[in-house]
């Protein structure tokens, strides 16, 4: 701890720092110097991440003619909330963000269940191969989902188990046409990112003492009821926090979107993907030619779906961002 | 865990662990066997799931890059061994894979390093008391959502769509090209360089490396919170200063987290969306060019691991002068 002069009356504060030999003076004006740059460069890097949503919500706001105005920067003249449901109609809306809302929670929950008892295996049992099936687990991380996506796309419109399908309906099943697929691949960890999930809980359980789980055992817990009762409640952080992320991540995410859910129903992300190509036929209905959509105005309007898609996550992570953050900063920490 | 001790605990011997996944078996019924089938019921849906949704796709995709790939209606699809004609297209003939893979890879290098030092820069600011730390270290968090999936994809696809000289004039009103004044200046007293270049390109891109740094930060800040605040202490009354005690206390205690950042960074960066190579990749699937696509995306993967390996080497060993 660096010597504090401020609590001193300012006559005393003189004799200390003539004392000291400067060094109180100069102590002082280091730690001024120091939290000034702090500042400043904290407050220049909050502000460029938060400006382009600063912007797009302005600019959202605007009628387009203000948008060639080149008086109007950031607050609109004209306000007006027609883009807004003109965005509405572009993305297909109320329906598509409420089904990304429920299937990302129902994926990421089952991501985050199987993800939490693989963590604990991986951190608690000895069992043969197991330094292997962990470095599969980091596989998983590294391969890009692209390379095995058309294979998996195979499988799943063929899907057939030893034939049985085929004898008895006359061709195999097409899985494709519902959930089922991602809901499998995310019960068995071969979801969204969930090699990272299982490495992060690995590394919170490794870090729980062992003498807690003997000590239930000793008194005749089960292995499940161990588990359940004693590990669970103390990585509840880490466990919600992973479910955040896998939520979140989902909620974005366009690459398995795409294959698996956005076949069966209208999703948000995909929508937000294609709606630039939808923007130039939505503009050209009447018209009997396509009609080139100025790109001032595109930009809006992909903006506004940008923000539509950020703003339920903004306030989820507005309530939960201690989480987020305390908790993996824990986990880190315990190698 | 020390080493040696680690290789008691793990080393089964073959009948050993047989016997310890048979359900039940009077003979082997010991607390470790027992203990080991738990393990493994435990691991059962990662294993389950890595064999059918990862293994098998895996291996089927490196057959798939080496045939001739036809899609019969009703069937799936037909395969035809070609002689690694798709290795050959993507590398020869293909015109913009292996130019998009050289131009992400150039950057990929540049904004890899640029990352991992900002987000060690900022964790170490973030990790000092100040006020309004709290909100500091929510705004920095904040770039995995807002950088996450679809996001990025569909603003850079816009970019893409407009004409060159509007796109020049967004971005010149939008401030991307913040450097542009002083690089002038530089180049006309005779100071730009390759190095200059290097570094513009950095500043440049600083948006998207402080988007793509929101993990880095977070697992840097882990580390530096489990420093104890006693080390510095004991520096500071020894006469440290700060400048020495951040490359003797700081960097060696968070070196390790190093290696674990420079992986995620790079493997985030390879599968970003707004990626052109990935784009592209994607471009010839939807092509139906399905073998082409598969042996260029593991022209990719292969990029992506040897990246990996050669961060990894070079990390290792500047983080074992420390390891003492």
């Amino acid at each position: 701890m660096t010597l504090k002069a401020e609590a001193l009356p300012r006559s005393d504060k003189r004799s200390a720092n003539k004392k000291s030999g400067g060094y109180l003076f100069k102590s002082g004006v280091k730690r001024w110097t120091v939290s000034i740059v702090r500042g400043l460069l904290v407050f220049g890097l909050c502000f460029m991440i938060i400006q382009p949503m600063l912007t797009r919500f302005g600019t959202s706001l605007m009628q387009e003619k203000d948008l060639y105005d080149s008086t109007i920067v950031l607050l609109p003249r004209n306000v007006t909330l027609e883009n807004y449901s003109i965005v509405f109609d572009l993305t297909n809306f109320p329906r598509s963000l409420i089904n990304t809302a429920w299937t990302s929670l129902i994926v990421s929950i089952l991501q985050v269940i199987a993800c939490t008892l693989v963590g604990y295996g991986f951190a608690r049992y000895e069992f043969p191969l197991k330094r292997f099936w962990f470095a599969c687990v980091v596989l998983t991380i590294v391969v890009p989902p692209q390379t095995i996506a058309t294979p998996l796309y195979m499988y799943f419109r063929y899907f057939d188990i030893f034939g049985i399908f085929k004898t008895f309906n006359g061709e195999p099943l097409n899985l494709l046409s519902n959930l089922t697929p991602y809901l499998l691949m995310s019960a068995t960890c071969m979801g969204l990112k969930d090699g990272l999930y299982i490495y992060m809980l690995r590394q919170y359980f490794k870090g729980i003492p062992k003498s807690l789980e003997e000590a239930a055992y000793v008194d005749g817990c089960s292995t499940l009821r161990t588990f359940t009762t004693i590990m669970l409640p103390d990585a509840l952080p880490t466990v919600l926090s992973c479910f955040l992320f896998s939520f979140v991540w989902q909620w974005t995410d366009l690459f398995y979107t795409r294959n698996f859910i956005s076949k069966t129903m209208v999703v948000y992300s995909t929508e937000l993907s294609s709606i630039l190509t939808r923007m130039s036929r939505y503009f050209s209905q009447d018209a009997e030619k396509a009609i080139i959509v100025p790109p001032a105005r595109q930009q809006q309007l992909v903006s506004i779906g940008v923000l539509i898609c950020c703003i339920p996550l903004v306030i989820l992570y507005i309530f939960t961002q201690r989480t987020f953050v305390e908790s993996i900063a824990m986990s880190g920490s315990k190698e | 865990m020390s080493r040696k001790k680690r290789d008691r605990n793990e080393r089964w011997s073959l009948s050993e662990s047989v016997s310890a996944l048979i359900p039940i078996n009077e003979n082997y019924d010991t607390m470790r066997s027992r203990n080991a089938r738990t393990g493994v019921l435990f691991v059962l849906p990662f294993i389950l799931g890595f064999l059918i949704f990862m293994l098998k796709p895996m291996i089927q995709s490196v057959w798939m890059s080496l045939n001739k790939v036809v899609l019969v209606p009703g069937q799936g699809y037909q395969l035809t061994w070609n002689n690694f004609e798709n290795y050959k297209y993507a590398m020869g003939v293909d015109p913009y894979f292996n130019q998009y893979l050289v131009e992400e890879v150039g950057r990929m290098a540049v904004n890899a390093i640029a990352t991992l030092v900002l987000a060690f820069v900022v964790a170490v600011i973030l990790n000092q008391k100040f006020k309004g730390r709290t909100v500091a270290r929510a705004i920095f968090f904040l770039p995995v959502i807002l950088a996450s999936g679809v996001l990025p994809g569909v603003e850079s696809q816009l970019t893409y769509n407009m004409l060159q000289g509007v796109s020049d004039e967004i971005a010149a009103q939008s401030g991307i090209n913040i450097s542009g004044a002083l690089q002038d200046l530089l180049m006309v007293s005779g100071v730009g360089s390759g190095v200059f270049d290097v570094l513009f390109q950095m500043i440049d891109a600083i948006y998207d490396i402080v988007m793509a740094s929101g993990i880095q930060i977070i697992v840097f800040l882990s580390g530096l919170s489990a420093i104890s605040p006693s080390l510095y202490e004991a520096a500071d009354v020894e006469g440290c200063t700060a400048w020495e005690a951040f490359w003797k206390i700081t960097f060696p205690m968070v070196s390790p987290l190093l290696l674990v950042n420079a992986i995620y960074t790079i493997i985030d960066f390879f599968m970003k969306n707004n990626n052109k190579v990935m784009e592209w990749i994607n471009t010839q699937f939807t092509r139906t060019r399905y073998g082409e696509s598969t042996a260029e995306s593991w022209i990719y993967f292969g990029v992506a691991l040897a990246f990996i390996g050669i961060a990894s080497f070079i990390i290792n060993r500047v983080v074992k002068q420390y390891d003492t």
